[in-house]
């Protein structure tokens, strides 16, 4: 199909684009990998008076470290997140995810910063970004600011990115040591989640010390399951697992659609915490 | 001296597809790949309400719009909006309503076609369809299809005053043999509405070209013969005058057998402009206003005696027409209506068919026509009556199926099913499957209480292809003939043309009509080029569908070549001086019986023919040959197909583990395009039972018409399916084919809901609809124990 047609400007520094934002206004858009803008530009579904291009801006690129925390620029692609040695020894939970993104092709392209500012309740990162208490670095027209993921995601496609900013980068704390899984529950390799769930927990002496549990597709947003969180302290057998699982469902209020109802979708939470939480922890 | 290649085992070859090479690196054609002087590009305004009465529609805005050189409704388009045509009137009180290309005062679906702008770029086309106004007043929507044909219903024609397109009957007698029976059987199946998803979207241009008044139409279709008469006969171009060209075309499916709307709108605005004119369709557009297959309900009565012998059988169908009747739309559900016997002897047979019109995309022909639904409903219905007599599913079939022996044999359908040899088949499946061990393994599952559980589901299926001997259309009152055609020439140069009225669209046709040509000319398959899809190089022909190509296209191409070597027998023996049966001609080459060092090479004859300096008295130059054949029946390809579905019972996810299938399609030209055939045709017969269906609300908006919510499977969806054949000639044409094109779309989508059905029958569990998707088999699962 074809968009409406729109300006284009392709920014090589982030201050650059902070100035072609200002200048369009409202109605600019940011251009990273493409993979949420695309489509809907090609649905006519939106017709932005700018495209701002940052997909070459060197410093929303790359994965580095920084004391206890990894650091990971918004213009990274899922592949490079995927491969990134960081990743992979701190922040598993995140590479799992990663990978359940759609097909290779998409996870060339598409990049962690723009899932987690497009803010859709069907991806499969924002869940993870909340249960592992990322920072979302964020700059504006007046400087830099962070924002704590339980600040970050707002509803559906909202985040608390204004429209004239842009999400530089994303810091993980570190969970060397931790084990992790997400759950995804989808009818097709490529197709969103109907719901998802990311666990990451902390083992001693065979029992979870500490758990972190996200989920996906659950809301407007990505949801953090606390109450979980907390009863699964202790627990060191997979009937423990199921009864904290049990309350993932607790002070949910998913919506309905082709693929799940409210009472199937609140059915999935607690089977598929239980089984994500079950790997995560070494005992399925 | 020539190098001798032996190509006497052309035919049979697993060799690799000689257009693969340049499909895969991008050398290709398509349609929309077509750039020509002058251009103007179509854009469509498309109805976004099922069915709404248009009170107000003003283009004059888009032609304000820049780089805009023309836009139509149905007003200013006038006598040039065409109507799309049926040719396939099942009875003689049919209701066939008018189908205009452009909407004259309703819409009756989402996706009509309500204006058009014409544009020198696709991107003002595109922007000046947003000036254009319409005023809309909403009616009704006719959405299902009990309702439709109910008292209390808005009419899609309210000139029809009914919303029966037609009621056909067949058989008779089973209420009175039933009475022998001791079990009966009822379900209703729901097969639901599919879209085609050909990966390349149709498209479109047409242009004056050159001489006289000549139009050339490139459309990305299966049909460009019968596209080029239907054409003729809607925009009253003279046929001769009108020359169409299919080019690469990315899939069918059935889904480009057709004379669409857009064809003939691109072919009279060419025409009327003077200039060329070209459209190709967005995704969206593809998922509403190419046809739509599938979608019928079917009420299935089987009865049987206590020992599992059949009775008889009795269907019951709505079948949707959709909003208009296409091309072969009313005659699609009566493919299947031989079929519903399957491979199984019973004593009555009833068939009654429905069609019923709604506010929804027409349907159509997709991937088996008639005969998935057919082979959908008896493969399931066998094993609910196998779990009601307490009988192996697979003991049930063996009892009821006909023997080897046993052939040819005439079903209660009434077709006479020439060979077939289900036993060895199902032997062969049985063995590659493990099918005692995977029985032992369910039997575990089921004991332990394993929240997966497992099935395993069967599927003997068999079904008609080789479409189709004319005296039969003729009696189905469908309005063209079923033959094929084919010429063979051997230029001066000794390459080889062969020219087909088959027109393949990923098929590897110009691959397999080399092999039989080679096999019989003693030619290179390399030196054979296939001429096809262009009414100009190939005039006659009756295009690709139904499984016809090979077991009709494939005997004329014998019959040429066999003509052509006839022929050239002659001038050999001028050349060499002796008699035609003293000569014999092996590899190519004629050589005189007895003294090999007389001989000539077919090329060489070629140009003695060419030259004509020395042709016998009597033989005309050149050296080609034709033959046109019309099939005498149909060929029956079969196979037994069995897969092991897992099922989650804790989240009702569905998972193929494994997948046997040995087909019998007669004697294969090339194995390897068998196999290949076979994946897709699984692909998308899976893609039935477990993802795919397309959905309206009551409003008739469509709920799923896009490919995020549309779900085709993929590679990482499939497991590595393990696939072998039997072969039993088919004796109804002389290379003993029987096609292949559809047997895997047949034959899947049953075995796959039988296997989640008998993973879950332990539960309660009896039917589950399609698709399975997670949800759906969760809350089956929960309804059948109870309705927690």
């Amino acid at each position: 199909m074809i968009p409406v047609a729109f300006d284009y400007m392709k920014a090589t520094t982030v201050e650059d684009a902070l100035a072609a934002l200002a200048a369009g206004g409202e109605d600019a858009k940011i251009l990273g990998g493409g993979q949420s803008l695309l489509p809907v530009l090609r649905l006519r579904l939106n017709a932005p008076s700018i495209v701002v291009d940052c997909s070459t801006i060197d410093e929303l690129k790359g994965v580095c470290e920084d004391g206890n925390m990894v650091i990971i620029g918004a213009g990274t692609t899922h592949y490079e997140v995927l491969k990134n040695a960081y990743v992979n020894q701190s922040l598993s939970l995140l590479a799992q995810a990663t990978a359940s993104v759609a097909d290779p092709q998409i996870r060339h392209r598409g990049t962690l910063g723009g899932a987690l500012a497009h803010a859709d309740p069907r991806a499969d990162q924002p869940p993870v970004a909340l249960a592992l208490d990322a920072e979302f670095r964020i700059a504006g027209p007046n400087g830099r600011r962070t924002v704590s993921a339980s600040d970050f995601f707002i509803g559906p496609f909202e985040t608390a990115v204004g429209p004239d900013e842009i999400l530089v980068s994303v810091a993980f704390p570190k969970f060397d040591g931790w084990g992790s899984h997400y759950e995804k529950f989808n009818r097709t390799a490529q197709a969103w989640s109907i719901v998802g769930v990311a666990a990451a927990v902390r083992m001693d002496g065979g029992k979870i010390a500490e758990a972190r549990i996200g989920l996906t597709n659950v809301g407007g947003t990505a949801h953090r399951a606390t109450t979980v969180e907390q009863a699964l302290i202790g627990a060191s057998s997979i009937a423990d697992i199921e009864a904290a699982a049990a309350l993932a469902s607790d002070g949910l209020d998913p919506f309905a659609d082709d693929d799940a109802d409210v009472d199937y979708r609140l059915h999935l939470v607690r089977v598929l915490t239980a089984r994500a939480v079950a790997k995560a922890a070494g005992l399925s | 001296m020539t190098e001798v290649v032996d190509v006497s085992t052309a035919l049979g070859r697993p060799i690799k597809r000689k257009e693969d090479a340049r499909l895969l690196h991008g050398q290709t054609n398509w349609t929309d790949n077509i750039q020509l002087p002058g251009t103007v590009h179509m854009a469509i305004l498309r109805s976004p309400f099922a069915h709404a009465t248009i009170t107000n529609l003003d283009v004059s805005g888009a032609l304000a719009m820049p780089n805009v050189v023309a836009a139509y409704g149905a007003a200013e388009l006038g006598e040039l909006n065409g109507s799309v045509p049926c040719v396939w009137p099942v009875t003689d009180d049919m209701v066939a309503p008018d189908f205009p290309a452009l909407a004259k005062d309703k819409v009756r679906h989402v996706g009509d076609c309500v204006a058009v702008v014409l544009a020198t770029d696709n991107q003002s086309a595109a922007d000046a369809l947003e000036a254009i106004v319409v005023d809309y007043e909403p009616l009704d929507a006719v959405v299902n299809m009990e309702k439709a044909i109910g008292s209390d219903t808005a009419f899609v024609h309210d000139d029809k005053g009914t919303n029966t397109c037609y009621v056909y009957n067949l058989g008779g007698g089973y209420d009175e043999k039933v009475k022998e029976a001791d079990v009966i059987v009822k379900r209703r199946f729901i097969n639901q509405r599919l879209i085609p998803t050909a990966m390349e979207p149709r498209s479109v241009v047409a242009a004056p070209m050159g001489m006289s008044d000549e139009i050339t139409l490139w459309s990305s279709t299966q049909v460009p013969h019968i596209l080029r008469l239907l054409l003729a006969l809607v925009t009253g171009v003279p046929e001769n005058n009108l020359r169409v060209i299919a080019p690469d075309v990315g899939g069918g499916f059935g889904g480009k057998l057709q004379c669409y709307r857009e064809e003939i709108l691109v072919t009279q605005l060419a025409r009327s402009l003077g200039r060329p004119v070209k459209w190709t369709e967005t995704r969206s557009e593809d998922m509403v206003a190419t046809h739509h297959g599938r979608d019928q309900i079917q009420d299935i009565e089987i009865a049987a005696k206590s020992d599992g012998t059949l009775v008889g059988l009795k269907v019951d169908l709505l079948a949707n027409m959709g909003a208009y009747l296409q091309i072969i739309t009313p005659g699609v559900p009566l493919l299947g209506m031989f079929m519903y016997p399957g491979i199984y002897k019973m004593g009555a047979y009833d068939f009654k068919c429905t069609g019923v019109f709604t506010n929804t995309t027409p349907t159509d022909a997709y991937r088996g026509a008639g005969r998935p639904e057919s082979t959908y409903a008896i493969e399931r219905i066998m094993d609910e009556l196998a779990a009601e007599l307490g009988m192996e599913p697979m003991e049930l079939r063996k009892k009821n199926w006909i023997k080897h022996e046993e052939f040819p044999y005439t079903t209660i359908a009434g077709l006479t099913y020439d060979t077939g040899n289900y036993e060895l088949a199902t032997a062969r499946a049985l063995e590659l499957f493990d099918y005692d061990g995977l029985r032992a393994e369910q039997k575990q599952r089921r004991e332990s209480g394993d929240p997966v559980q497992l099935g395993i589901g069967i599927s003997t299926f068999t079904e008609m292809c080789g479409l189709a001997p004319s005296r039969t259309l003729g009696a189905l009152k469908y309005v063209a003939g079923g033959w094929e055609h084919c010429t063979v020439r051997v230029l001066p140069t000794g390459k080889v043309e062969v020219i087909t009225g088959t027109s393949p669209h990923g098929q590897g046709h110009e691959t397999a009509w080399s092999q039989i040509a080679s096999s019989i000319l003693g030619v290179p398959v390399e030196d054979i080029e296939v001429v096809h899809s262009d009414t100009g190089r190939a005039p006659y022909g009756m295009d690709t569908y139904g499984s016809r190509s090979l077991a009709v296209g494939g005997q004329a191409i014998k019959a040429a070549s066999e003509r052509l070597v006839e022929k050239a027998s002659v001038i050999a023996a001028h050349q060499l001086e002796c008699s035609t049966a003293d000569l014999e001609f092996v590899n190519g080459v004629f050589q005189v019986k007895g003294d090999p060092e007389k001989s000539q090479a077919l090329g060489a004859v070629a140009f003695e023919a060419f030259t004509a300096h020395n042709l016998p008295d009597g033989v005309e130059p050149t050296l080609s040959a034709e033959a046109t054949i019309d099939p005498q029946d149909f060929s029956y390809p079969h196979g037994t197909h069995l897969a092991a579905m897992e099922v989650d019972t804790q989240t009702g996810k569905v998972t193929l583990r494994k997948y046997v299938c040995v087909d019998d399609v007669g004697v294969q030209v090339n194995p390897m395009i068998v196999e290949g055939q076979v994946h897709g045709g699984l692909a998308q017969g899976i893609g039935q039972a477990l993802y795919e269906g397309a959905f309206y609300d009551e409003d008739g908006q469509p709920l799923n018409a896009n490919l995020s919510t549309y779900l085709v499977p993929s590679a990482p969806d499939l497991p590595s399916f393990i696939t072998d054949t039997t072969v039993t000639p088919s004796t109804t044409n002389p290379l003993g084919t029987k096609g292949v094109g559809e047997a895997g779309a047949i034959a899947s989508t049953p075995a796959i809901i039988n296997g989640v059905v008998d993973a879950l029958r332990h539960l309660g569990v009896t039917d589950v609809a399609m698709p399975a998707t997670p949800m759906t088999v969760w809350k089956t699962i929960q309804a059948a124990q109870g309705g927690k």
